[in-house]
């Protein structure tokens, strides 16, 4: 049996005095395509910064690709779009393959240039994304959805094994988050990227994702997507904590 | 016109050192700018003028001889080093650091002028810059701190870009932010604790943000803003000390306004091109 790429056990915290998270249990195998939903302040985003070692937990233990998270030395096995991506500064003047780059930062080590090789790594990630005819472009200049590209680009160009995306959808349009997903779809299934969403759109992410988890606090659902489509509107009361009413497309 | 600059050790070692100020101001400016810091500069100036009157305290009181270049520098990376603490401290609210330190080093500086009972020597030159205040020393420390200060931004280029344009990306690489941060507010402080001869106290500043803000408004890319930058410094500096020599004005006014100028055209271009 393979290692998880992520493993929690007993996962406790705190902000302040409000509990946030309260004993979590979970793994993402690796291949998966694993959709993390729940309400606003449920704790997705301190899930997130928990696994990133951003964050210590107060008791339990995470994880990552069988290492502790704070011994992880390759965090370069790890890419990550943030929520704040789409937040960026945007008179930035920094142009698509100058961001890109900026992903090798921390593979390449101090007082190292960029080889040849890796500026082919660069210019693979942007292709690998669709956005070759824009590399010399700032990215300032380009759509939300370009945008969010670009910074899988980032992710991506240090080849690494899970990548994590904190609601990377938002502000964005239907035919761009289509596009995106689609972009996800094919990182998991040709490249073999075990990847982590966080995201509130549950109805594309069904479509794509292999495992979907609940959280509002506690872990209230780990399935597949068939077995989260079962779930009725008195399940999704009870994990958001308030009504719901299901709206199908 | 230039003759006199070739003529006179004196104005040939302010024009080379302007030279320097000219390439290394603007190079550190890109990243203040883009880091949205670019009051840094105002409060590290405040506190190098500190540095500079507690040199000129000790001469005048104690008859120790300080070069005051040597205590601003003292001064000025004292001050960064404080920022920089300060901006931990107060996480959530980081600006704060740039109020307390700028506040400290006007409060020092009239604590030393007044302990000093005045200076004989024209502090008005270091508030606005002087054309003559630069000596052959000033040239040798200054070239040093340039030639420092290319090395490093030359060999931690990636980092500070990675950084500037995302920190919380840069921590969870596993950048050592927290001390790359403190080796450029340390280098900030240098250069301008360096460029006082020249600019002033109450002007520096503009030399590290004005040409940056009119380069942001042509630039295509990282790098050819930081080299626009530099070009417009330049321009800047090298104007600024011959208008300022012949009108007989502190080159600190006259720099200022030509990188102004530039700025304004600068703007001016990006609105045509619209």
């Amino acid at each position: 049996m393979t290692t998880p790429v992520v493993s929690m056990s007993n996962i406790n915290f705190h902000y302040e005095s409000r509990k946030v998270l309260d004993n979590i249990n979970f793994e993402i195998p690796q291949g998966a395509f694993m959709g993390l939903v729940g309400p606003n302040g449920g704790g997705k985003t301190t899930l997130i910064r928990l696994i990133l070692g951003l964050e210590r937990p107060e008791t339990g233990e995470i994880m990552v690709f069988g290492q502790s998270i704070q011994k992880l030395k390759n965090r370069d096995r790890i890419g990550f779009v943030s929520q704040k991506a789409n937040a960026f500064n945007k008179g930035f003047p920094a142009t698509v393959y100058e961001v890109v780059a900026s992903g090798l930062t921390a593979q390449l080590g101090y007082l190292k240039f960029l080889t040849k090789k890796d500026k082919q790594k660069i210019h693979g990630a942007i292709a690998q994304v669709g956005m070759t005819e824009y590399t010399k472009q700032n990215i300032g200049n380009l759509s939300g959805g370009q945008q969010q590209r670009i910074f899988i680009a980032r992710a991506l160009v240090s080849d690494p094994e899970l990548i994590i995306l904190d609601e990377p959808t938002v502000g964005i349009d239907y035919e761009n988050v289509k596009i995106f997903y689609e972009l996800l779809y094919k990182l998991n299934t040709e490249f073999k990227k075990t990847l982590l969403l966080v995201t509130h759109d549950t109805g594309t992410m069904t479509q794509y994702a292999t495992d979907i988890v609940c959280l509002n606090k506690t872990l209230h659902f780990h399935g597949n997507p068939d077995e989260y489509a079962s779930l009725t509107e008195a399940d999704f009361s009870q994990i958001y904590g308030h009504p719901v009413s299901l709206v199908t497309h | 016109m230039l003759l006199d600059f070739l003529t006179y050790p004196f104005l040939r070692y302010t024009f080379l050192t302007g030279i320097l100020i000219g390439l290394i101001a603007p190079l550190l400016g890109t990243f203040i700018v883009v880091r949205r810091q670019s009051l840094i500069a105002d409060a590290l100036s405040h506190v190098t003028l500190a540095g500079i009157s507690f040199g000129l305290m000790t001469e005048k009181v104690y008859g120790w001889v300080i070069s005051p270049i040597y205590s601003g520098m003292f001064f000025s990376v004292l001050g960064s080093i404080f920022i920089e603490k300060l901006r931990t401290v107060y996480k959530a609210y980081q600006e704060i650091s740039i109020p307390i330190i700028l506040s400290a080093g006007v409060g020092l500086s009239v604590i030393f002028i007044s302990v000093a009972d005045g200076f004989n020597t024209d502090l008005f030159n270091y508030l606005f810059g002087s054309v003559s205040a630069v000596t052959v020393n000033d040239f040798y420390v200054i070239s040093g701190v340039a030639a420092f200060v290319l090395v490093i931004i030359w060999l931690f280029f990636k980092e500070l870009f990675t950084m500037s344009f995302d920190e919380e990306q840069a921590t969870i690489a596993g950048l050592h932010v927290k001390w790359i941060n403190m080796l450029f507010i340390v280098l900030t402080a240098l250069v301008i604790a360096a460029s006082i001869r020249i600019v002033g106290v109450l002007l520096v500043s503009a030399l590290m943000t004005l040409p940056v803000a009119a380069s942001m408004r042509i630039a295509k890319g990282f790098k050819q803003m930081i080299f626009l930058s530099i070009l417009f410094g330049e321009i800047a500096v090298i104007f600024g000390i011959i208008s300022g020599y012949y009108l007989d004005i502190p080159p600190g006014g006259t720099i200022v306004m030509t990188s102004l100028i530039l700025l304004l055209i600068a703007i001016g271009m990006k609105k045509l091109r619209k």
